[in-house]
């Protein structure tokens, strides 16, 4: 801080220093504290705010728990939202897997096997679904996806029956996967290229079979990039509003919709901040899992 | 590096199989905005049009909405790279423990959910009016100003960590010998501070600009009753499917795939520059040694 001051002078310090507060406390940290407050009170019409009934409640996490149980679980009742709640969970950590799997291999070709010059073609072709907006990325599945689209097209040309896909998570699922895809692939890509190739090199000179190279050699060095692509896909994926508003079939609801709905049709917004915490709750969580599992600090997951 | 053949084709199969992946959806739905059909589809293919782009051009809420997704974006860009700059420069010159924490809650926004981002802004600024009845008036009111307050939150965060990587070559040197030639602080900063950051802030501009247009979930909780453009396309989609959106995709494809072109053409020319360069300094090597060699002969 001194050293700031001493190079910058009293002016410009105060200046960065007032443009980094403002940031931190009007953008991140109290609004994060006010929905939290928000979620503990009860929605009052303005006239009521400051009255008898406006005091600290639970009641929107009870409604969160206790609404009507759609099915038990060793004996402990379910909620819709909880159920909800509980798939979004396990469907984001599958998409994630997904990722994954499809990215490692490829960011390994593109870091270690190809050529620089023809990496830099790939890249530049893998770029442009990401130019074109996450909702149209989405859209272009539906299409595809839709009964009378093309991919049952190409099914019935060859003799098969048409197949209903946007059924149960399928179609969230495949949307998901599409649409954050790259932000595993990025994040690997660039944790395996810092890897020496000579250490590739000489666990295959001594012999090792390709299986174990990638275990003891290449995967132990991207962890990082691993750990920031699927902080980064759970993430976009539970968060997501517009591939699931898209994608989904009746039977598949996502947490997003049932926040979406407290905020616009029910107009209760405290129900609404209570679930908005719950979300980034699990996302807080999620980010310490994996840390922990991983053992990479904040520092590389956020690069 | 040894990898048998086999596995050379495997890979390379599945490379295709990935780009196919990623690319033939996007073909479909460009495809569809040229199809005549009610229903956005290119298969059964009734009939070559044009009707789709007329249409979306006739549409003055596309216009509208186009126009305030670029007057968010640049105030997004205005706001928050000069946060990210002066964030970066100040957590650079912190010490272990405050540069740890300080660190995380800046990095923090990147790994929230936009919608949480979204519903944490409105509820935050229409609060704050509140005790002064003001919760239903121009700034404390849902609108774009919120949508472009609550993108800064994370897109800061992009450009803060763009800038501290460039600093990381900064030589502190160079600001010590200024201030010992009596430089002011001002030009410590101007002349020989942020001429070396220019790079990483040209990126983060770019970046925010292009976070900020293709944002859908912090607008779509703050925006109030205005439309930006994903929250155009995104209701269009939710309402009334209509080949007006893939007219609308295919001139975004079209305009990345021109962009995405004259990207590779610049850097294959600068490759082919570099290696006649390489190519000359290797010649200009030998000829420099062979001439040594009959010197010493």
């Amino acid at each position: 801080m001194r050293e700031l001051i001493r190079r910058y002078g009293m002016g410009l310090s105060f200046a960065m220093v007032g443009l980094t507060a403002f940031w931190l406390l009007a953008l991140v940290i109290l609004p994060n504290l006010g929905l939290l407050q928000f979620s503990f009170r009860p929605y009052l019409p303005v006239s009521e705010l400051g009255g008898p009934l406006d005091h600290y409640t639970l009641k929107n996490y009870i409604t969160f728990v206790g609404g009507d149980p759609e099915f038990y679980f060793l004996g402990i009742p379910v909620s819709i939202h909880l159920h909800i709640f509980v798939l979004t969970v396990v469907y984001s950590s599958v998409v994630t897997v997904i990722c994954l799997a499809m990215c490692y291999p490829l960011a390994y070709y593109l870091a270690k096997v190809v050529k620089p010059s023809s990496a830099a073609t790939l890249f530049m072709l893998l770029l442009i679904p990401l130019w074109v907006s996450e909702i149209l990325r989405s859209f272009a599945w539906y299409i595809v996806l839709s009964y009378q689209g093309p991919l049952n097209a190409i099914l019935r040309g060859v003799g098969l029956s048409p197949i209903r896909w946007i059924t149960g998570f399928n179609g969230v699922i495949i949307g998901l996967v599409y649409t954050y895809l790259l932000f595993m692939l990025f994040p690997i890509y660039n944790a395996i290229s810092s890897l020496d190739s000579n250490q590739i090199e000489a666990s295959q000179d001594l012999g090792a079979p390709l299986w174990r190279t990638h275990w003891r050699v290449v995967i132990p060095h991207s962890k990082p990039g691993i750990a920031s692509g699927c902080v980064m896909v759970f993430m976009l994926s539970a968060g997501s509003v517009i591939v699931p508003s898209i994608l989904a079939s009746p039977g598949s609801r996502w947490f997003t919709q049932i926040i979406q709905q407290w905020m616009f049709e029910g107009q209760d917004w405290n129900v609404g901040a209570a679930y908005a915490f719950l979300l980034l709750v699990l996302c807080t969580v999620f980010v310490s899992v994996v840390m922990r599992v991983l053992n990479v600090r904040l520092v590389d997951i956020a690069k | 590096m040894r990898t048998h053949s086999a596995g050379r084709t495997i890979i390379q199969i599945y490379v295709a199989l990935f780009l196919f992946f990623m690319l033939a959806p996007l073909i479909v739905m460009g495809g569809a905005a040229l199809n005549d059909t009610r229903f956005p589809s290119v298969y059964p293919w009734v009939g070559l049009t044009d009707r789709w782009f007329i249409d979306l051009w006739n549409d003055p809420r596309m216009w509208t909405s186009i126009t305030n997704t670029v007057l968010v974006a640049f105030s997004v860009v205005v706001i928050s790279v000069p946060i990210g700059t002066a964030s970066a420069i100040l957590i650079n010159s912190l010490q272990s423990r405050a540069r740890s924490f300080l660190y995380g809650v800046m990095v923090a926004p990147i790994l929230t959910p936009g919608a949480v981002i979204g519903i944490s802004t409105l509820l935050f600024w229409n609060h704050l009016g509140t005790p002064f009845g003001l919760q239903e008036e121009f700034p404390f009111k849902a609108g774009l100003h919120l949508s472009a307050l609550g993108q800064v939150s994370f897109i800061a965060a992009y450009a803060m960590l763009l800038v501290l990587a460039r600093l990381q070559s900064f030589d502190p040197g160079l600001e010590e010998a200024a201030l010992d030639l009596g430089a002011t602080h001002a030009q410590v900063m101007r002349r020989i501070l942020l001429p070396h950051l220019y790079p990483a802030i040209g990126a983060s501009a770019l970046i925010a600009f292009f976070q900020s247009v293709e944002n859908f979930n912090i607008t779509l909780f703050t925006r109030g009753s205005s439309d930006t453009l994903t929250v155009y396309v995104g209701s269009k989609v939710r309402t009334g499917i209509t080949p007006t959106i893939n007219a609308l995709a295919l001139c975004l494809i079209t305009l990345t795939v021109i962009g995405a072109i004259a990207y590779e053409i610049t850097r294959r020319r600068a490759a082919a520059r570099e290696a006649a360069d390489a190519i000359a300094l290797e010649k200009a090597e030998a000829a420099e040694s062979e001439a040594l060699q009959t010197a010493s002969a």
